[in-house]
């Protein structure tokens, strides 16, 4: 497992060829990559705040969630913050499995938990101002599912 | 005990933490207390139910106890991802 949380940019790409690169026992991968979308064409950036103490070990803990429910070989999260610009990567799971199932489910879980239960809280800046994004009832609602 | 806000609760509170020397039993009873203290906390609790806890970084509910607990945070619904 590995889970970062970083302010610099990373290479979704370059990501998922090195994740379970040398091993022979994984028979499927599945990504994910969230990208700062401007969907009123006046975005400016995308602030992202998270709490500093508790968000490496809370998305652990989801991970750890994860591999408890899917037999997975390996996970990868990497979590931006920051302010991050238009069609910036923000954010990226990766699951290997040995079968598919497990590793398209085990990332539909991963988001789904990354997006209402990891410490981050976007704030999108247009050049009409500031709104914090608010949660949708959807996100949270999503969790059920599980 | 170390209080931080997040997100908009920090905007209006102004600040992003702050020791805060409290008897208070429960997270509950912080909020009353802070919310008595001047308006900026009462415009950022507000409205509790759109609102989350977390005690010694563990996400919790505002019934719980404080007993023992050296931080706790106080934030609006995560929007990560």
């Amino acid at each position: 497992m590995a889970v970062r949380v970083q302010e610099g940019a990373f290479d979704a790409g370059a990501e998922l060829n090195g994740f379970v690169q040398g091993r022979t026992d994984v028979g499927a991968v599945v990504s994910f990559t969230g990208i700062v979308r401007d969907t009123a064409g006046n975005l400016l950036e995308m602030q992202i705040e998270h709490y500093p103490g508790m968000t490496q070990s809370a998305i652990e803990k989801i991970v750890q969630e994860a591999q408890h429910r899917w037999d997975l070989s390996d996970a990868l999260v990497i979590h931006r913050y920051g302010a991050l610009k238009p069609g910036a990567p923000i954010m990226m799971v990766a699951t290997a499995a040995a079968h598919r199932a497990a590793a398209f489910e085990a990332a539909d879980f991963l988001m789904d938990y990354l997006k209402s239960r990891a410490p981050f809280w976007k704030k999108e800046v247009t050049g009409a101002g500031a709104d914090w994004v608010a949660a949708k009832e959807a996100d949270e609602n999503a969790l059920n599912r599980w | 005990m170390n209080v931080m806000y997040f997100a908009w609760v920090r905007e209006r509170i102004g600040i992003p933490q702050e020791a805060v020397e409290t008897d208070a039993a429960t997270v509950s009873d912080l909020v009353a207390e802070l919310v008595a203290r001047e308006d900026r906390y009462a415009a950022a609790f507000a409205d509790i139910s759109a609102l989350r806890v977390a005690l010694d970084q563990e996400l919790s509910d505002f019934d719980a106890p404080l007993a023992g607990v050296r931080e706790v945070a106080f934030f609006p619904p995560m929007t990560g991802g």
